[in-house]
């Protein structure tokens, strides 16, 4: 206790000692009603509501992405339908053309059968017809010199041994 | 860490003691011709006194500063203003005292600024005189305070409760908090979620900076609100009263934080708080220390060291550092006195400027330590598993 009686800084005063406790006590308890607690709450609050703002805002870009990719989605579903149709049609035109000009040929030659057969049969029909006019002719002619040689006996045959001589035909 | 911090303030406090122990050998008293060209003059009583006591010039007939010094770091019955003596300007503060008759009040201005144990205030048929701001009772009025080898009175000590000084500005500090922080948590009500504006935007970054750094930290996140309203009521507390101490001028400029009952008087509660969290393992810790081999010197220095030394170190380091900042000022101050010359003030002025600056750090500074080191302790009498 020498020390303490040494130097007055170091010795405590009963009074203020206890002045001190309880003030530092009704100081506590006044401040955590009427400071500390709302202080603290509202601050707290706040930082769930910023935490709350926080995750809705990362949920709403999370649910905007998931628009978005199905969005795209959509779109590329839509772009290989289109693509699909457009080569089912390129497909169709092709066969069309492809069956067309099939049908075309088809036709064309038909029609070339039908014009050759129809020429020979005009042919054969011709040369029928100039058989009978070469036959009716020679008949005309060989009435005529017949005619015209039966005058004469001999030259009768000679002109028909000429003539057959001549048409010795087909 | 805190063994180290323990260990810095009780160096610092051997200093301090060696220091000022042999100027207060001389005596207590504030005493010094009345010559005109000293600043300090005080009335002429000398002989009623003695030798005990101290004066404002010694043998050589220089200023000494250490009266002037040790009447502004110590607690007062009286809020000083100016003056000297009988002339002296004081704001009067009440004296209440516990005798064997019975509470006793009155107003300290009925010492008439008397601080020497000469004018006798008579209560109850009791006669009180202040000797150095310490209230002794005398058995008859015309009797003088008998005075030990030392020079202290052997007079019996009546319970000194009264609002001095130092209490005054432990109430005004309080009622500033309470209007600061009051009014913060008013606006709090009509802003919703949205930050208040005025007052409340400054407080609450420090509030939640003590709440973030200083209890979550070392609390821990998961028990740290209960001790939120302390760990907060104790940081503003003391760096308030820092700050006031450092205001040269009345109502404030007490050394509040600077006076060993008041650092006392927070250590103990903090003891109390701290040995009141401990859990089972924090006191498993102090009394069942491993190895088993070494628990006889183990447990009793394991027990001193988180029961009392921690808390010592509290209350001395927080009355150390802001004593000490207020000697340092006066000292600076003092030079224009002992070299007589007001020229001195260039020099002796920038540095107690600069002191006064680095005192700003060092009341924000002390009653951040103080906080952190409470709430360090907390964290470690509420983990629940030691190592």
């Amino acid at each position: 206790m020498s020390l303490l009686a040494l130097n007055p800084l170091v010795k405590p005063d009963i009074g203020l000692l206890f002045w001190t406790t309880v003030t530092f006590l009704i100081l506590l308890v006044l401040l955590r009603k009427f400071a500390w607690k709302p202080i603290l709450n509202a601050v707290k609050a706040r930082e769930a509501s910023i935490d709350n703002a926080l995750a809705s805002a990362e949920n709403a870009r999370e649910e905007m992405a998931q628009l978005k990719s199905d969005n795209e989605k959509i779109l590329k579903e839509a772009r290989e339908e289109r693509d699909a149709i457009l080569k089912e049609a390129r497909e169709i035109k092709e066969n069309t053309i492809n069956e067309a000009k099939e049908k075309a040929a088809g036709e064309a030659k038909r029609i070339l059968e039908d014009a050759q057969e129809q020429i020979e049969n005009q042919k054969m029909a011709a040369i029928t017809e100039l058989k009978n006019q070469v036959g009716e002719i020679s008949i005309a002619i060989a009435e005529k010199i017949l005619r015209d040689e039966l005058a004469d006996k001999g030259k009768q045959q000679a002109l028909v041994d000429e003539q057959l001589k001549d048409f010795n035909l087909n | 860490m805190h063994k180290l911090l323990n260990f810095s303030a009780l160096a610092s406090l051997t200093v301090l003691l060696s220091t000022n122990a042999p100027l207060y050998a001389q005596g207590h008293e504030e005493h010094g011709h009345k010559g005109h060209e000293h600043i300090i003059t005080v009335h002429e009583d000398v002989e009623v006194h003695g030798e005990r006591f101290p004066e404002t010039e010694n043998e050589e007939g220089d200023y000494d500063p250490t009266p002037v010094i040790m009447h502004h770091i110590q607690d007062a019955h009286s809020f000083h203003i100016y003056g000297e003596g009988h002339e002296a300007v004081s704001v009067p503060l009440p004296v209440i005292l516990w005798t064997e008759k019975g509470l006793v009040t009155f107003m300290s201005s009925e010492f008439h600024h008397d601080s020497h144990g000469h004018h006798v205030v008579e209560k109850k048929g009791m006669y009180f005189v202040n000797y150095h701001e310490d209230i002794f009772q005398l058995e008859r009025p015309d009797e003088t305070l008998t005075l030990d080898e030392e020079g202290h009175p052997t007079n019996t000590q009546p319970l000194d409760f009264s609002i001095t000084k130092n209490v005054f500005t432990l109430f005004l500090a309080c009622i500033l908090l309470f209007l600061i922080f009051g009014t913060a948590a008013r606006k709090y009500k009509n802003a919703g979620h949205k930050v208040p504006r005025g007052i409340a935007s400054f407080v609450e970054p420090l509030v939640v900076y003590v709440r973030d750094d200083i209890a979550k930290a070392n609390v821990g996140e998961k028990k740290h609100e209960k001790y939120m309203p302390y760990l907060l009521t104790l940081f503003f507390l003391i760096w308030v009263i820092n700050l006031m101490g450092l205001i040269p001028f009345f109502p404030f400029s007490a050394n509040l934080t600077g006076n060993i009952a008041f650092t006392m008087s927070l250590a103990v509660i903090a003891m109390f708080v701290v040995s009141f969290s401990g859990g089972k393992a924090y006191w498993k810790h102090i009394f069942f220390p491993k190895p088993w081999g070494v628990w006889p010197i183990l447990m009793p220095i394991e027990f001193a060291s988180n029961v009392i030394i921690k808390f010592f170190a509290l209350m001395i380091r927080l009355f150390a550092n802001i004593t000490a900042g207020h000697i340092i000022v006066l000292s600076l101050i003092s030079l224009v006195f002992i070299f007589q010359s007001v020229g001195m003030a260039a020099v002796a002025v920038p540095f107690a400027l600069f002191i006064s600056v680095l005192e700003l750090l060092v009341a924000a500074l002390q009653a951040y330590i103080f906080t952190l080191l409470v709430a360090l302790f907390i964290g470690q009498a509420v983990a629940d598993d030691h190592h």
